[in-house]
């Protein structure tokens, strides 16, 4: 630290007593300066008038006064963590940021170069209470106190939680949230491709899944730094790589667990939007169950932690045996429907055939009945039982006409129950009688 | 053919079986083939194992994978 003539400092700021910056009063206790006592009249008769300042004659520019002041005021501070709410924040056309801090009875002017910029989640906003980390100095134009940020966090994370709110205002816009967008992910996937650190936990969680439900899956890495500043864009890259390569048919992309600033590249705007436009369908796993971020959202599935990820891709060997088993049987039900129909056909055909052959056994039964009936109708021996008798001769010829008798002659009578014997006495024939 | 492709017409072969109506003698075809399908998936799977590679892109642009210890 340097220090300068004329100014003596103790510019140890004070220490932070309370984890929370804003559980204190809103006035800060004043830090000790000590500076000269107001010697002036002593000081000038030591070093005389000619002294710069020291008199009408020796009076020293203002530019003289300010850089003086400037080079004192930013020697003596180290950066510091201020805390005051923002008032007048305005983002201005050459991409700096201008805005106060106050509290009850100060106020702060405070600037944040573009630059700066990217170390802090987004622009707050008025009436934020915050901590802002930075060096205090002076303006020397406006010969105004500034203090340059390159920190700053707000109560209740409300930068991070705005930033994240801006980013996903955006993506909906764009309507990469929209829960139609997300695709089913392929059953049984031979490639996958994982986005993530080679050396991180995450890839060694998701490979000893694999290892157990080992579906002869191939795991492809595409190493990324998955936290800190260059995280963003090599994650960006990795995953460019994979597209172009073609060979995933899923990619899982995430991180074990960490801060909220660790994970935060999987709410990068440029990270997100990459995974939303992966050809192939895409698992997030970021962080543990309670960790969500955007590159979760935009994902086709969000998988609690890198584990639930690659149980997620890929089924269990368990399940693909099942599911070979439940094929087995739809098939063999499916080749028995096949066989259903003839089989039921030649039944119907054999019952058809048997009712068919049956009725015509009946039909000749009945016809036969008929026919019995009718030469039942015609037989002589109906006759007999309706009480006629027939003569026979000897040899069992019918004896019809009185030619046939012969006096004295003997013939059998038929009647219905049996024969008599019977002798010719006289034949009366009709018109001519014989004797 | 990928073990999805080989659900995939295993699942055809019984739809059609189930729907379609068609000679006994083609049906015990596409059972056969059936069959054959559920036998090639479930040697595949006895003899699966996971294989843990990096993707490396070379100067010219070409991809290669590289075994990875895992």
């Amino acid at each position: 630290m340097k220090r300068r003539r004329g100014v003596i400092t103790s510019p140890t700021p004070s220490p932070r007593p309370s984890p929370n910056l804003f559980d204190e009063p809103a006035v800060a206790p004043a830090m000790e300066l000590r500076v000269f006592e107001n010697t002036m009249p002593e000081l000038y008769d030591e070093v005389g008038e000619t002294f710069p300042g020291a008199s009408p004659g020796s009076a020293i520019a203002v530019s003289t006064l300010t850089q003086t002041v400037k080079d004192v005021v930013e020697g003596a501070f180290i950066p510091l963590w201020v805390r005051g709410e923002v008032s007048d924040f305005k983002a201005h056309r050459n991409g700096h940021w201008y805005f106060c801090l106050r509290d009850r009875t100060s106020q702060l002017k405070c600037v944040v170069w573009s630059r700066d910029q990217r170390g802090i989640p987004a622009a707050p906003d008025d009436g934020m209470q915050v901590a802002a980390l930075g060096q205090v100095g002076v303006y020397a134009t406006r010969g105004e106190m500034q203090f340059t940020v390159r920190r700053m966090e707000a109560d209740g994370d409300g930068l991070w939680r705005k930033a994240l709110e801006l980013t996903r205002g955006r993506l909906e816009t764009d309507g990469l949230l929209s829960p139609e967008r997300k695709r089913a992910l392929p059953r049984y996937p031979r490639r996958i491709a994982v986005v993530t650190s080679a050396s991180g936990a995450a890839l060694q969680d998701v490979i000893a899944v694999l290892r157990r439900r080992a579906p002869g899956v191939e795991l492809v890495v595409a190493h990324a730094a998955v936290q800190g500043e260059g995280a963003p864009l090599e994650l960006c890259a990795a995953l460019e790589r994979v597209c172009r390569w073609g060979g995933a048919e899923l990619v899982i992309i995430g991180r074990g667990g960490g801060s909220r600033e660790d994970l935060w590249a999987f709410n990068d705007e440029r990270v997100v939007r990459a995974v939303a436009a992966c050809p192939v369908p895409t698992i997030s796993a970021v962080g543990h169950e309670i960790d969500v971020t955007l590159c979760d959202l935009v994902a086709d599935h969000r998988a609690p932690t890198p584990s639930a990820a690659a149980e997620a891709a890929v089924p269990s060997q368990e399940e693909l045996l099942l599911t070979l088993a439940a094929h087995r049987q739809r098939l063999v039900s499916a080749i028995e429907g096949c066989l259903y129909e003839p089989r039921d056909r030649a039944r119907a055909a054999s019952q058809h055939l048997v009712t068919t052959m049956s009725r015509r056994v009946a039909d000749r039964q009945t016809a036969l009945a008929s026919v019995a009936g009718r030469l039942n109708a015609l037989s002589p021996l109906a006759t007999l039982e309706r009480g006629y008798a027939v003569a026979q001769d000897g040899d069992g010829r019918t004896l019809a006409s009185t030619r046939d008798f012969a006096d004295g002659a003997s013939f059998a009578l038929r009647l219905r129950d049996g024969e008599v014997d019977a002798t010719v006495t006289r034949i009366r024939s009709r018109g001519a009688s014989v004797s | 053919m990928t073990l999805d492709e080989t659900l995939g017409r295993l699942e055809e072969i019984a739809s059609r079986l189930d729907e379609e109506r068609m000679e006994l003698g083609d049906a015990l075809v596409l059972f056969e083939e059936g069959v054959g399908r559920l036998r090639e998936a479930a040697a595949t799977l006895h003899d699966a194992e996971a294989r843990v590679k990096r993707l490396i892109e070379l100067a010219d642009g070409a991809f290669v994978l590289e075994d990875l210890d895992g």
